[in-house]
């Protein structure tokens, strides 16, 4: 075991990737010698040249469109946008084209291109630089979406993303790169958890709480704070947006009879709303309460000072928590 | 010889008051612009010093019968819609030189990456009209195999596949295929994908990535109802200096123009010479597609003017002259298209609808649970009528 950072954790499942396949390449505004401004490619291009870890011009549209003509002549893009906000010149590429291509080829065409998005705020950033637009691309049939919560999902999910012969944005919790853990970087991916599957973190009794990406450590640290209360959380690490292991999710809330769903996206039509419809209509007997959301409100992100105000914390989360137990 | 752009003159200048009018001078740049042509709208062959075109009788004849039969099929298309066969067709009627000299200058290795008007560069790549129709039809999105033919899907939002087709192109750079037999990409599109993003940034990519990409732009000056002057006020194949690389105008209704021009770039890129924008310039003789009235927005004399720079005419009449075919040629050629006129027309009558369970298929190379689910939900709710229809 070694410890990294989440920032780390990928970096070094990229160079793992890149190793795995000659075919895989990383190509993004920045990753070459600076690293991708959150570092995350750091040294990539450096050990493996400017063929396979390309810096491209500043176009998200082009790094996107490119990628799938590499994919249609056998390359598996990784493609790196470098903010969540900037991902929009793209989103014609990713929806019209990337998700489609393979349903409208009659299953001819394979589209191995990984989007990575550094997502969510919490970093006291200007405009355009906090935002969870994930909802978008899971509505999107064609795509795969995923998130990592920590480290050791970074590293695997990363390289299950890059083997995928399907189209993956996968969601980078931005303000949890610098924080650490265990990783276990020799042994294979063999023992990893698939990368659709949902992870039950924090196992509980009294409640389910679905999360990823930047609100896993949130809604874990939530969990510690309940038992102190005497609840019983059980938190769930989603990591699949689209598909959703609604096996895992269902399994859950049969158990415990009360779900909360914590995402720093807009609540409105979002991951939390589907998950709220599915659970009704799956687990509705065993419902204790209705599923909750705790999430962003409906308005654009707001200027970084008011933040703190605007995301789910510790606090929204508990006491969605307690009004689960109102009813 | 190199002519002067005769086709500006039959333009209808669009004026919206004195400030736009006075602002037109870079159209005049457009008005002497040198279109390169080996085949004059009479019939007569002329030379130009950098498209030296060694053709026999017989690859001139060959270029014939695409022409003839691309024409045949397009209007049999057109029919079809017209009886309900189709849901839309987009003509290529006018364009037929454009695309089979682009289609037939390309290598079996080449790669090319249509719009959804390309019928002509279909036919030339070996493609089954049939699967044109299909799509058309409303039974597939396109479903051929781009690999089959190395000629992809039709793209039908504007201007996305001039980047797959750079993207493709910075492959075979990585592939190593690049040299006197290596390979090379083609982008088609039309005048009014200039103005796309997605067009300027291939151009961007291409140029500092020195991809083997050549970008067909069929300038067919219509973007539907849009004139060529709501696009741009210089000509489109001057753009390509702006990004760094070479452009040329091509008389889009010449068809040996079109072929040593395209076939020249794509020599080019296959040799590592990176892209070039070929400029065809041509005329869209029909409506945009079959739900289209373009009497509401251009005049007739401008279709007239075009009528006389036939793409198709001009070949015969020079085969003529210069005694190369006989009378029996041309009739064995529109026997020949006839036929498959007929075919297009029979096959596309019997062409049955995709089962409706199919429409799940090939959105994953795995299913998910839930789309499984949501399958088996509608075959049960397909089941529940015939059980219903037994059950009276």
């Amino acid at each position: 075991m070694t410890t990294l950072t989440l920032s780390k954790a990928l970096n070094e499942g990229l160079r793992k990737a890149l190793e795995a396949d000659p075919k895989a390449l990383i190509m993004g505004e920045d990753v070459g010698k600076l690293g991708g401004v959150f570092r995350v490619t750091d040294g990539l291009q450096k050990d493996f040249g400017e063929a396979r870890v390309i810096d491209t011009p500043l176009a998200e549209s082009g790094i996107i469109g490119t990628a799938i003509g590499l994919a249609l002549r056998g390359y598996r893009p990784i493609c790196e946008i470098q903010f969540d906000g900037f991902v929009f010149p793209a989103f014609d590429q990713i929806v019209t084209q990337l998700a489609k291509m393979r349903y409208r080829s009659l299953g001819t065409l394979r589209l191995p291109v990984t989007i990575r998005i550094p997502f969510g705020g919490g970093i006291g950033a200007v405009e355009h630089h906090s935002e969870s637009p994930e909802a978008l691309f899971a509505h999107t049939p064609g795509l795969r979406v995923v998130s990592c919560g920590g480290p050791a999902d970074a590293y695997a999910m990363i390289q299950q993303a890059a083997a995928c012969d399907d189209p993956v944005v996968f969601f980078e919790p931005k303000r949890r790169y610098w924080d650490r853990a265990d990783v276990d970087i020799e042994g294979g991916l063999a023992a990893a958890l698939p990368m659709e599957s949902a992870r039950v973190l924090v196992p509980g009794t009294d409640v389910t709480v679905l999360c990823y990406g930047p609100m896993v450590r949130t809604c874990a640290e939530t969990a510690v704070a309940a038992a102190t209360d005497g609840k019983s959380i059980e938190v769930i690490d989603l990591r699949s947006l689209a598909p959703l292991d609604t096996e895992t999710i269902f399994a859950s809330v049969r158990k415990t009879g009360r779900c909360v769903v914590v995402h720093e996206a807009v609540v409105s039509g979002g991951i939390g709303a589907e998950i709220a419809a599915q659970v009704t209509q799956e687990c509705f007997y065993n419902l204790e309460a209705p599923v909750l959301r705790v999430g962003a409100y409906t308005t654009p992100y707001p200027p970084s000072r008011l933040e703190e105000h605007y995301l789910p914390d510790l606090d929204r989360i508990l006491d969605a928590v307690d009004r689960t137990f109102s009813y | 010889m190199a002519v002067k752009d005769a086709g500006r003159a039959a333009r209808p200048v669009q004026r919206a008051g004195g400030r736009r009018a006075a602002a037109r001078e870079p159209e005049r740049e457009a008005d002497s612009a040198e279109l390169i042509q080996l085949l004059t709208p009479e019939g007569e062959r002329v030379e130009h010093p950098d498209y030296p075109l060694d053709i026999s009788a017989d690859e001139i004849k060959a270029l014939y019968r695409d022409l003839v039969i691309v024409r045949r099929i397009d209007f049999e298309a057109i029919a079809l819609q017209r009886q309900g066969e189709l849901g839309i067709w987009a003509s290529l009627l006018g364009q037929e030189a454009a695309q089979v000299g682009a289609g037939r200058a390309l290598g079996p290795r080449d790669m090319a990456f249509p719009t959804y008007r390309e019928h002509g560069v279909a036919w030339c790549r070996g493609l089954d009209p049939m699967k044109l129709l299909e799509l058309f039809r409303g039974v597939s999105h396109g479903g051929w195999d781009p690999t089959a033919h190395n000629f992809h899907l039709y793209t039908i939002v504007i201007g996305s596949q001039a980047l797959h087709a750079t993207g493709y192109a910075m492959g075979i750079q990585r592939d190593g295929a690049l040299g006197e037999d290596g390979e090379a990409v083609i982008a088609f599109f039309g005048d009014g994908a200039t103005s796309q993003g997605d067009v300027n940034e291939a151009f961007i990519w291409a140029s500092v990535t020195n991809a083997p990409v050549v970008f067909f732009c069929q300038n067919n000056q219509w973007a539907i109802s849009e004139p060529l002057e709501r696009q741009s006020r210089t000509p489109l194949y001057l753009r390509a200096k702006g990004f760094g690389f070479p452009g040329v105008r091509v008389d889009g209704n010449d068809v040996l123009a079109s072929l040593a021009v395209t076939r020249k770039a794509m020599q080019a890129a296959r040799e590592g010479q990176g892209p070039t924008l070929i400029e065809a310039f041509t005329y869209r003789m029909g409506a945009h597609t079959t739900t289209d009235d373009p009497t509401r927005y251009r005049l007739s004399a401008e279709l007239e003017a075009w009528k006389l720079k036939d793409p198709i005419e001009r070949v015969k009449q020079y085969l003529i002259r210069s005694e190369q075919a006989e009378m029996a040629f041309f009739d064995e050629v529109e026997a020949e298209a006839a036929a498959v006129g007929t075919r297009v027309r029979a096959s596309c009558q019997q062409m049955p609808d995709p089962t409706p369970d199919s429409m799940f298929d090939n959105v994953l190379t795995t299913e998910t649970r839930q789309l499984a689910a949501e399958r088996a939900e509608f075959a049960a709710y397909l089941d529940s009528f015939v059980a219903e229809e037994a059950a009276r």
